[in-house]
Formats: structure tokens, sequence, C-alpha cells
């Protein structure tokens, strides 16, 4: 994201953009990388209540994916996905592999 | 579980209906359980909403100037005063909506940390709870200052490896039990106070919404694993804290103007403490030989609190 100059900064120490670190990549950081199975997926949304990162996306009341702009790849929704009949519907994947 | 509230209950569904107040991009480490805590607060409250901010990993790494995670409003505080600042906000706004010029109903929140809280804060938490400010004070508990490099606090468990009481030849890490702060703040007679876990999310959410709507101040603290500083996976705050619940470690509980509920007992299903520390490294020494003693003690003190929680419910439960 392009960094702000001293004459662009808020005064007095103020951010009036609510929620502006939404432009900040933190997708860089994975080494691990969640995908989603979607025929393994009961639609729990356990992935999206407990992720750290707000990285899992939902339209319409169900999960759709991944935000990998953000994503840390932690693997806290691959360990709580209980998948359908012991089959995950997320695993984490070596990034670049 | 009881609960009293006469709410449809909360489902995940509906919930994805709502924005998320905690935007991406914030820099809390991967798989921390503070932010996801801080996810499942906002999500649980329907009205505007302030938060006041003790230093500490959740304020250092959610808002790094200029930019913010925090889609409310929200003020950075020093380490020790997140409680007098929101009892500030509060009181500003009690006054502006006298005069007129605030015509919303309006909820007021401060977030520290178990150092922020047990600890330094803990001044100006016990005067704002004292005063009975519409507040909530939420800590995030995950029992050591991590922010500097994990050093213990007074919320650190028994027997725990820290920077500042380290296992090795002089002390086999922490030697003192934690102090029960859930409990010194019911003892402060406050309209709410209660523990919550975040892998019970709709518990968790549940008591946001009851100590948001009670009529005086309100207190809970909720028990947020830290990779880094309970040496384990990145992928386990979810399973660890409710590993810490169902050990008994971390009793789900809450104290509504002076009744006293638990609101999951494990019964015959409680399981041993070894289970939720064996997967934490800064409890590897209790099971070098010559420490089996930890262990025991360990596993007594979480009894003890157990089973003197239970006669408090027996006492002053419903
Ligand atoms: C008066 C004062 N002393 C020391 C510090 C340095 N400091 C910043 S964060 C922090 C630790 C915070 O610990 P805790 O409240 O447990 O939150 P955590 O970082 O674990 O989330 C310390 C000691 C400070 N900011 N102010
Ligand atoms: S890997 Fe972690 S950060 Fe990525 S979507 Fe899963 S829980 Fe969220
Ligand atoms: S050090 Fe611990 S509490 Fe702080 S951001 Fe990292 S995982 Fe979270």
């Amino acid at each position: 994201m392009k960094q702000m100059n001293w004459k662009e900064l808020p005064h007095a120490g103020t951010i009036l953009d609510a929620g502006n670190a939404d432009g900040y990549e933190t997708g860089s950081w994975r080494s691990f990388k969640p995908r989603w199975i979607e025929e393994n997926c009961i639609q729990c949304l356990f992935c999206w209540i407990y992720c750290p990162d707000t990285s899992v996306t939902v339209k319409d009341e169900k999960m759709t994916g991944f935000d990998y702009k953000h994503c840390k790849g932690c693997g806290v929704c691959a360990v709580e996905c209980p998948g359908k009949k012991g089959n995950k519907a997320i695993v984490m994947e070596e990034e670049g592999k | 579980m009881s609960t009293t509230t006469k709410e449809k209950p909360v489902t995940l569904k509906t919930l994805t209906n709502k924005q998320d107040l905690l935007s991406g991009g914030h820099r809390m480490c991967a798989g921390c359980g503070a932010p996801t805590v801080v996810r499942q607060v906002l999500l649980a409250i329907d009205e505007p909403v302030v938060i006041s901010n003790a230093t500490g990993c959740l304020e250092v790494s959610t808002c790094l100037f200029p930019y913010t995670a925090w889609r409310v409003p929200w003020m950075h505080s020093a380490f020790e005063n997140a409680a007098a600042t929101a009892s500030g906000i509060e009181t500003m706004y009690r006054a502006l909506r006298k005069k007129g010029k605030i015509k919303k109903n309006m909820k007021f929140i401060a977030f520290g940390g178990d150092g922020g809280t047990y600890d330094i804060g803990f001044q100006a938490l016990s005067g704002a709870m004292e005063r009975g400010h519409q507040l909530l004070y939420i800590c995030y508990d995950n029992g050591a200052y991590m922010n500097t490099g994990i050093q213990r606090s007074s919320a650190t468990p028994f027997g725990a490896n820290t920077t500042t009481c380290p296992a090795g030849s002089k002390i086999p890490g922490k030697l003192q039990k934690r102090k029960d702060l859930t409990r010194i703040m019911a003892a402060h007679n406050v309209a709410y106070a209660a523990q919550a876990s975040p892998h019970n999310w709709r518990d968790l959410m549940t008591k946001v919404k009851k100590a948001l709507a009670s009529d005086g101040p309100a207190y809970m603290g909720i028990v947020a694993p830290c990779n880094r500083g309970w040496r384990t996976q990145t992928d386990d705050s979810i399973l660890l804290s409710r590993l810490a619940v169902e050990t008994c470690y971390w009793p789900l509980y809450e104290v509504e103007n002076g009744t006293w509920t638990i609101n999951y007992d494990p019964k015959d299903k409680k399981k041993p403490i070894t289970e939720w520390i064996k997967p934490q490294g800064r409890f590897k020494h209790l099971f070098a030989p010559g420490n089996e003693w930890m262990l025991e003690k360990f596993q007594q003190i979480v009894d003890e609190d157990w089973e003197s929680l239970k006669k408090l419910q027996g006492t002053f439960g419903r």
C-alpha cells in the first residue's frame, strides 16, 4: 500500500478513515495456505467466526472462500472445520508448492 | 448451558449479515486468540459503541498510525488507564445527552490485556467499577505481558515459564497461583461479571449483550491464547481455549447482581489439567522427572478453585 507523506497524514494523532488497515496486506506473512474443498463443506461457518484475521469470506449467509490478501495462514480454520464424514473442507498447503 | 435472555438465540448464519467491525490487515501474530475475541464481542453489539484500549498487543497491533483496523470510534490509552479513559468518555456522553446534544443510546467498552488489567490498570479498573460507570471492561487474558516479551503477570498460571520467572535450576517457573480477578470484580458488587471463552462464541456473545444491557458497570474476563507466549502452534488457539474450559482451568460463569451461575459444568467429563498444559511449551518442564509435585499441585489448585466456585453457586445461585 502507498505510504502517506507528512502533508497527507491526519493531524493530532487522529485517524478518520476507520478500518483503513484493510489496505495493508498481511497475506505475505503466510507460509501455509488454506484451501477450501467445497464438497466437504457443511456451511457451519465455524471457520468464519474463529478466524482472527477476518479472512473467511461470506456471501448470502454462506462461506465462499478466503481473503488471501489478509489471511496469515494460521490454520485455525482448518483445525476447527468439522467437514463432512470426517473429511475436512479446509486443508493447509505449503505456499509456493 | 443456562442463560436467561429472552432474545432469540443468535445464529452464525444471521451474524454473517453484520459488518465485521475489526478489519483484516491488523498485525496481531498469525493465530492469536485476541482478535477472534474482539470480532466476537463487536458482532454481539447492535448499538453504536466506543472503545478505549490499554497499551498491549491488541492496542499496538490493531492501530499503527495512520492505519487502524477498527471500524468503530476507538481511543488509545496508556498501559494503566483504559478504564479511566472509558469512564471519561462515558461521563461526557451522559453530559451531552443531558444537554440534548446526543440522542442515540450508546455503549462503552474498555479492552485491556491481563498485565494492563490485573496489574498496572487495576486501580483505574477498580475505581471505574466503584463509581458505577455504565461501561463494560473486557480483559483478554493471555496470561502474561506478551507484547514486551512474555513477562509474568498476576494472571500467569502456576508453573508457567516466562522471561521473568524462567524455569531453570533456581526456580521451576512461576511459583504462585494466578489471581482470580473475575471474583474480585464480583466483590465490587458490579451489575455483571463473567468469564467467557471464544470457543463458545454463543455464550461469549450472550454475555456481552447481557453485560451491556445491565444497569451499571460490567466486567468480563475472556481467555485469549497466545501462541508466542504459550509456546504452542499457530492453529490451536480455539482448541486450547476449549480445553481451558473443559479442564475447569477457565470455568464459564457469570455473576448477575450477586447471583452466581456456572454456565458449563463438565460433571464427570472434567478433563485432567495435563490435557490443557501438555501442548504448551511454557509448561514443558512440569513433565520433567522431579517436577511431578508441580503437576499434582496444579491439579489441586484447579480442583480447589472449581469446588469453591460450585459452592458459591450453591450459596448465591438461583
Ligand atoms: C507505564 C508503562 N510501562 C510499560 C509499558 C511497556 N508495555 C507496553 S505493552 C506492555 C505489556 C502489555 O501486557 P498485557 O497487558 O498483558 O497485554 P498483552 O501484550 O499480553 O496483550 C508493556 C509492559 C508501557 N507502555 N507503559
Ligand atoms: S488460515 Fe487463519 S487467517 Fe487464514 S482464513 Fe484460516 S483462520 Fe483465517
Ligand atoms: S504476542 Fe501473543 S498476544 Fe501478542 S499478538 Fe502475538 S500471539 Fe497475540
